[in-house]
C-alpha cells in the first residue's frame, strides 16, 4: 500500500492521465535537452509536441520509455513511475520512432512476429494480432514482401503498425510523418485517425504545424526544451494569434516599414519569409495597412511565442 | 474508501524468460534470411586453417605428443571456429544493431531490459558457436581422427567458450566509438590470444612466463579442453578449465552488460 497508490484511487491501471511529467530536465553535458517540463496527456486524448528540430521532442520521447533518464523531475506514464517502472509502462506501450528500425531483410508478416514476441502475445493470440496489424497498416497482400523492397509510406504504415500489434494503451508516434510525400502523409493521418477514435491514447511529436492542428486535441509548443504554449489547437490561435492576419507582400524596405507602422498602431507582426503577417487585426474594420486577409493559424501562434521560425 | 490492495509486482523482473525469448526469436528468424553466409564463413575459415596448417606444417612436423599434427590441429582449431564465430559477429553484429540498423532502440521501447537484450544476445551467438566450433572436429575426423565419446561434450565447450567470447564482442562494441576501434582489440588483443592459445603449437614448448600467461588465456583453455575431450579427460585439470571459462563468460557478461547500457541507455 504505497504512497502512490493512494494518490491514484483508481490503482494504477486506471490513471486518469496517460501521460505525467513535472519539471523533468535532461541535460547532455552543457546542453540541456528538456529543460524543466510539464506535460499532461489525459487518457483517449491526442497530444501533439509541436516545435522545430532541437526543441527536445525527440527526447522527451526517449524519457518516456526510460531510454533516456531524466537529470531532475518526475515522469509518470500510465500510473507507472519512471524510470524503476518503465518495464511496466513500456509492455503497454507502442513506439514509433523517427528513424525507420525495421529489420529489412525479413518480410512484414516477420517483422510483426518479432514484435508480438517481444511485447509478450501469447501463442494463441499472435496470428489474430499480426492479422490485425497487417489489415491496419493496408499490408495484407505484402505480407511475404522483404521490407527493403516497400515504399517509404508502406515502411511508415508498418512501421506504426509494428508498434499496435499488442493493442497499446499508449502510442507515442515520433515525427510519424517526416520526409514523406503529402498523400503519402495523408494516408498516415487517416490510420492515426482511426487509431485515436478506437480511444487509444497518443502523445505524437512533429514539426509540421498541418498534422498538428488535424490529429491533436491539445497541442504542446516547444522550444528550447521549455513548454511555451499548450492548449487545443483553434483555442492557442485565437488566444495568441486572433481569428485573422493580415499578410502584406513587398521588398525589404517596404516590409520594415510595414513592421514599424504595424508596432506603432501597437499591432504584433511576423516575418514569413516575403512577406509580413500582422496579427490580431480581427475585431477592426480593417487593420491600418492594406493587405491580403487569411485565418490566423498555429504557424503564427509557433513564431511569435518562440521567435523561431517552423521547417 | 477501501484502499485497494497493491499488486504483487509493480516491477517487472530482471532477465524474465518472455524479454530473452523475443530476443531470440528475432535473432532466429533473422538467422533464417542470412545463415549461409554466416556458416560459411564460421566453417570454411576455420577448416582452411585445419587443411593449410595440418597438412602444410605437417609435413614439417609430423606428430605431437605421439599424435598426427592434423589431429593436433583438428581439436586445436575448434576453439578458432568458437573465436571466428563468436567474437568477431559479436563486435560487429552489436555495433551494426545500435548504430546503423537501430535495432536495439526498437527493442529496448519494448518491455525488454538492456541486460535481457545483452544475454539473449550472448546466447544466441553461443548456441551458433557450439555448433559452428564442431566443424573442424568433423573434418579432422573425416581425415582420420578417430571419434570418441568424450567429442560429444566438445558443443558444450564450444557453447560455455562462446558465450564468454560474444560477450566480449558485445562489450568491444559497447565501448568502441567507431568501427576503426576494433582494429586495436582484433590485432593487439584477440591475434596474440588466437596464436599462443596452443592452437597449432604445443604451449609447453614456450618459456616459462608465456606458459603461465597462457592460464589467462580463454581460448588456450578451449583448446585444451576440446583435445582432452577427444583424447581423453584430465579430471582436476579440466574441471578447471572449466571454472576458468565460466568465471571469463560471467565477468565478461557483466562488463558487457554495462558497456551496453551506457551506450543505449542517456
Amino acid at each position: 500500500m504505497s504512497n502512490d497508490r493512494l494518490n491514484h484511487p483508481n490503482g494504477p491501471t486506471e490513471p486518469e492521465l496517460a501521460i505525467r511529467l513535472r519539471g523533468a530536465v535532461k541535460r547532455y553535458g552543457t546542453i540541456t535537452a528538456v529543460d524543466g517540463l510539464d506535460l499532461d496527456v489525459p487518457v483517449g486524448t491526442c497530444v501533439g509536441l509541436l516545435g522545430p528540430n532541437g526543441a527536445g521532442k525527440s527526447t522527451t520521447m526517449r524519457l518516456l520509455t526510460a531510454q533516456s533518464i531524466a537529470d531532475e523531475g518526475e515522469i509518470e506514464v500510465l500510473g507507472f513511475r519512471l524510470p524503476e517502472e518503465s518495464k511496466m509502462a513500456r509492455a503497454q506501450c507502442g513506439v514509433t520512432p523517427q528513424l525507420d528500425n525495421l529489420d529489412t531483410t525479413l518480410t512484414v508478416e516477420q517483422n510483426l512476429l518479432v514484435f508480438a514476441h517481444l511485447y509478450r502475445i501469447g501463442r494463441g493470440e499472435r496470428r489474430e494480432a499480426i492479422e490485425r496489424a497487417l489489415v491496419m497498416a493496408k499490408l495484407v497482400d505484402r505480407r511475404d514482401s522483404r521490407v527493403d523492397k516497400l515504399s517509404g509510406g508502406m515502411r511508415r504504415r508498418l512501421l506504426i503498425a509494428r508498434a499496435l500489434v499488442h493493442r497499446p494503451r499508449l502510442v507515442l508516434l515520433d515525427e510519424p510523418t517526416v520526409g514523406l510525400d503529402p498523400q503519402v502523409r495523408q494516408e498516415l493521418w487517416a490510420l492515426i485517425d482511426a487509431l485515436r477514435s478506437e480511444g487509444t491514447t497518443i502523445l505524437m511529436s512533429t514539426h509540421y504545424i498541418e498534422e498538428a492542428q488535424r490529429l491533436a486535441d491539445t497541442v504542446m509548443i516547444m522550444s528550447h526544451g521549455k513548454a511555451v504554449a499548450a492548449g487545443p489547437p483553434s483555442a492557442l490561435v485565437i488566444e495568441h494569434a486572433g481569428h485573422e492576419v493580415v499578410e502584406v507582400y513587398g521588398p525589404p524596405t517596404r516590409l520594415a516599414e510595414v513592421e514599424a507602422e504595424a508596432g506603432a498602431a501597437g499591432l504584433r507582426t511576423r516575418r514569413t519569409g516575403t512577406s509580413v503577417s500582422i496579427l490580431g487585426v480581427d475585431g477592426r474594420n480593417g487593420s491600418p495597412i492594406e493587405g491580403e486577409r487569411r485565418p490566423a493559424n498555429l504557424e503564427d501562434v509557433f513564431v511569435l511565442l518562440t521567435g523561431e521560425e517552423i521547417a | 474508501m477501501a484502499v485497494e490492495v497493491a499488486p504483487a509486482t509493480r516491477r517487472l523482473g530482471r532477465l524474465e524468460r518472455p524479454a530473452l525469448t523475443g530476443v531470440l526469436v528475432r535473432e532466429v528468424v533473422n538467422f533464417s534470411s542470412y545463415w549461409r553466409s554466416s556458416t560459411f564463413s564460421s566453417t570454411v575459415e576455420p577448416t582452411i586453417y585445419l587443411l593449410a596448417f595440418g597438412f602444410g606444417f605437417g609435413s614439417l612436423v609430423s606428430r605431437i605428443g605421439g599424435r598426427p599434427y592434423v589431429e593436433f590441429v583438428g581439436t586445436g582449431t575448434v576453439a578458432t571456429a568458437v573465436l571466428f564465430s563468436s567474437a568477431f559477429p559479436a563486435m560487429f553484429g552489436t555495433f551494426v544493431k545500435y548504430q546503423f540498423q537501430r535495432t536495439y532502440d526498437a527493442i529496448l521501447a519494448a518491455p525488454v531490459d538492456t541486460e535481457e537484450l545483452v544475454t539473449a544476445e550472448a546466447l544466441w551467438i553461443a548456441t551458433r558457436a557450439g555448433v559452428y566450433g564442431c566443424v573442424p572436429m568433423l573434418v579432422a575426423i573425416a581425415f582420420g581422427l578417430d571419434p570418441s565419446w568424450g567429442m560429444l561434450v566438445v558443443p558444450l565447450i564450444a557453447w560455455i567458450s562462446g558465450f564468454g567470447w560474444a560477450c566480449f564482442g558485445i562489450m568491444i562494441a559497447g565501448f568502441a566509438k567507431s568501427f576503426e576501434n576494433f582494429n586495436y582489440v582484433v590485432s593487439a588483443v584477440l591475434t596474440p590470444l588466437f596464436l599462443v592459445a596452443g592452437t597449432f603449437f604445443p604451449i609447453s614448448n614456450l618459456p616459462g612466463w608465456a606458459q603461465f600467461l597462457a592460464n589467462f588465456n580463454p581460448l588456450h583453455h578451449c583448446v585444451q579442453l576440446v583435445r582432452d575431450a577427444a583424447f581423453g579427460f584430465q579430471g582436476w585439470e579440466d574441471l578447471a578449465r572449466i571454472g576458468a571459462l565460466l568465471l571469463f563468460g560471467v565477468i565478461i557478461w557483466r562488463i558487457a552488460i554495462y558497456a551496453m547500457t551506457r551506450k543505449l541507455i542517456d
